[in-house]
């Protein structure tokens, strides 16, 4: 601790898991995240923990769910067309109520698209993606420094509610280098495998399965019930998000990870215009920070959200303002990153006609 | 009197879901009376497929998981790996492992993963309706070839045990059939030693057991078991196609 | 003297594969019905039962629970 290390974000996110406690890893290549892979297999052998390159995004989130039953720490990372191959196994994993985490660096697309960074996966990861109705954590973080610190939250929120926890970042996080300062290790040694677990009944007085199978409707929709209590409670205490310099703001940038970060820098063009610009930025993408937003809306003149993709954050920010103020929204398709410069011209276009 | 078979302990209480005459349930016995004998039971945790024995977990008493269609190599991969004490079996039918979870399967044989695989062959898809699987026999009639299985179309039945035995790092890859009792008794032999291969940690194991489908066939029980004799064994045809060393 | 053959009349599904391996002949569908609606399997004549087990080996649902074999004679 105390130490910062210069690190490339996909580095950062592979350091962080294996001080998070992560014990095995097994993923596919796919740009722009192949430093993650190639980092895990580097050092998870030195550690005594499993890295294990699958023949598939499939096999990858499959060997995940495995791991995941026996209640270890559990990772794989890949990139929006692997991510889509992995949506079966995710929808599996909700329904078995076992904790896991997948980090997501989003690239352009649809299709193939391109390797250049995108936020077009948000619809996919916070309203489902796969089959059924159900829910992962999604954390954006902005900054290197945050990616290393919410890895930890990520494992640990896994554990708690037996969720998926998806790291959602774009392939510019991934490539750009920052000081970082990483936790202490977690020790492993204290990890005990779970009640819940299926490593062989053994000692334990029941035996146990994991099945997201349920042939009778009516135990299937008690299993659904189940999910929705989990749900409730995960949106009741676990929202994260940042505000920036909101307090007398009467105009708001909503952004999350890269775009947030350029988003500050808005708001501080704005502010030397006397222009009363303030950003929120949600940490968690779900549960989403939707009271903050309701609350905000009271104060603001018009919110403007801004995105890299056609505006899909987009819907949950208007869902929360529910009509009292205008929600305009600017965004980038296909990998193109904006300059502050762009966003803030976009952004004073509806601040004239608002005059 | 002395007892010379008994059923199993692992053996559940609770009756099956099969159709009557159903040889997954044979199967199921064989798997049961090994982990007895060997004393597996309670170290052992089975990966469950999408198919007719989705529900195996009620019928035999261990820690089970339930894969989606076809992944079950993969999970059980992810179940070993982490926890290599775990004694892990995956029990799969045709189409199952042979066509939606053939790459998983392959992968876990080429990696030479420490799991037994039971593959359980009715040359149908026997859950969903009797469709044609990748095991289904030329000419044969199903839901999804009903004017039965053309090559020229569909190709030839899919030999899984003769094209894993050609990867290095399997241990033990067999085919065994379901359809009688001296066969039945030699399915188990295979099973023990594929069973072995793991315990002994050599490598990846398979049985296919050849078995029928008597609804989807629409043949009586005894009538499905003659048919595999008659037309299935000439084309899958019993044997050991893989035996490393230390397996026995 | 004591069955040599032990049916869970209630696992029983009628489908009459061990009636077909039996080398014996002396197992037959009864006249019972068990509570699924199936007629469990019967050894009609035990005397002639070699415990061979072929009924237990076959039998898909386990309802053939247990096999035995008379202790040999000693003279
Ligand atoms: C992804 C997916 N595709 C299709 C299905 C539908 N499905 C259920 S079982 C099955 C085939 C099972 O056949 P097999 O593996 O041969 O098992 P059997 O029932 O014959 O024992 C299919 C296609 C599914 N559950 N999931
Ligand atoms: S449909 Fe076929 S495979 Fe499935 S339980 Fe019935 S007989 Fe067995
Ligand atoms: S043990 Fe052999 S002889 Fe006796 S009933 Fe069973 S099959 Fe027939
Ligand atoms: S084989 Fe088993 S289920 Fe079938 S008739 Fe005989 S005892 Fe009954
Ligand atoms: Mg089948």
């Amino acid at each position: 601790m105390g130490e910062k290390t210069l690190m490339k974000g996909a580095e950062v996110i592979a350091e962080a898991a294996m001080r998070a406690g992560c014990m095995a890893f097994f993923g596919y290549p796919i740009t722009p995240q192949n430093e993650v892979p190639e980092y895990f297999s580097r050092q998870m052998p030195k550690l005594g923990r499993v890295f294990l390159q699958a023949g598939s995004e499939v096999a990858a989130i499959n060997m995940v769910y495995g791991a995941a039953c026996t209640g270890t720490r559990v990772i794989t990372t890949s990139s929006s067309p692997g991510i889509s191959l992995m949506q079966e196994g995710f929808s599996y994993i909700a329904n078995s109520d076992v904790p896991c985490v997948v980090v997501n660096a989003m690239r352009g697309g649809p299709g193939l698209g391109d390797i250049a960074p995108a936020q077009a996966d948000y619809f996919q990861a916070v309203k489902g993606g796969g089959h059924g109705d159900y829910h992962s954590i999604v954390i954006a973080p902005y900054t290197l420094q945050e990616e290393a610190d919410l890895m930890f939250d990520a494992f640990d929120l896994a554990d708690k509610y037996r969720i998926m926890v998806v790291v959602l970042v774009d392939g510019l996080m991934g490539q750009m280098m920052e000081p970082v300062e990483f936790k202490e290790w977690v020790d492993v040694k204290k990890f005990k495998t779970p009640d819940w677990a299926t490593v062989g009944q053994r000692d334990r007085d029941h035996r146990n399965i994991i099945t997201s199978l349920e042939i009778l409707a009516e135990g299937l929709e008690k299993m659904n019930f189940h999910l929705q209590e989990k749900y409730k409670i995960i949106e009741k205490n676990e929202v994260r998000f940042e505000e920036y310099k909101m307090d007398d703001a009467e105009y708001a940038i909503t952004a999350f990870g890269t775009i947030a970060r350029i988003a500050k820098t808005v708001v501080n063009m704005a502010r030397d215009e006397g222009i009363k610009l303030g950003l929120i930025r949600p940490i968690t993408l779900w549960p989403f920070p939707t009271k903050l937003i309701e609350k905000r809306a009271e104060q603001l003149k018009f919110f403007f959200d801004s995105e890299l993709n056609a505006g899909q954050m987009l819907e949950d920010v208007k869902l929360a303002v529910n009509g009292r103020k205008p929600v305009y929204f600017y965004g980038k398709l296909g990998g193109i990153v904006p300059s502050a410069e762009d966003i803030y011209a976009e952004f004073k276009k509806h601040i004239k006609g608002d005059r | 009197m002395k007892t010379v078979y008994k059923k199993p302990e692992p053996i559940t209480n609770r009756p099956t879901t099969y159709c009557p005459g159903c040889p997954h349930g044979i199967a199921h016995r064989l798997v049961a009376e090994l982990l007895e004998e060997m004393n597996l039971t309670s170290e052992t945790v089975i990966v469950w497929p999408v198919g007719c024995s989705v529900f195996g977990y009620y019928f035999i008493g261990t820690d089970a998981v339930e894969a989606a269609h076809g992944r079950a190599c993969a999970m059980a991969t992810g179940m070993k790996r982490t926890h290599p004490e775990s004694f892990v079996i995956t029990y799969q039918g045709d189409g199952d492992l042979a066509s939606i979870g053939i790459a998983e399967t392959v992968h876990a044989a080429v990696r030479g993963e420490k799991i037994t695989v039971v593959y359980v062959n009715n040359g149908n898809y026997g859950m969903t309706g009797g469709q044609m699987a990748p095991t289904t026999l030329i000419g044969q009639k199903t839901t999804t070839s009903p004017y039965g299985r053309d090559p020229k179309l569909t190709g030839f039945p899919m030999h899984v045990p003769e094209m894993l035995a050609t990867l290095e790092a399997t241990a033990y890859i067999a085919r065994a059939s379901l359809d009688s009792p001296q066969h039945i008794i030699q399915a188990k032999k295979f099973l023990k030693k594929a069973f072995n291969a793991q315990v002994n940690g050599i490598g990846f194991s398979l049985v296919e057991m050849i078995s029928s489908c008597p609804t989807n066939w629409k043949m009586t029980p005894v009538a499905a078991m003659e048919r595999i004799r008659n037309e299935v064994l000439p084309v899958f045809p019993i044997g050991e196609f893989k035996v490393a060393e230390g397996v026995e | 003297m004591e069955k040599k053959v032990l049916v869970n009349e209630e696992r029983c599904k009628s489908c009459g594969l061990c009636v077909a391996v039996c080398p014996k002949h002396v197992l037959k569908i009864s006249e019972k019905l068990n509570s699924k609606g199936y007629h469990p399997v019967e050894l009609f004549d035990n005397e002639n039962c070699i415990s061979c087990g072929f009924c237990y080996l076959i039998c898909p649902d386990a309802s053939i629970i247990e096999i035995r074999r008379p202790e040999p004679v000693k003279r």
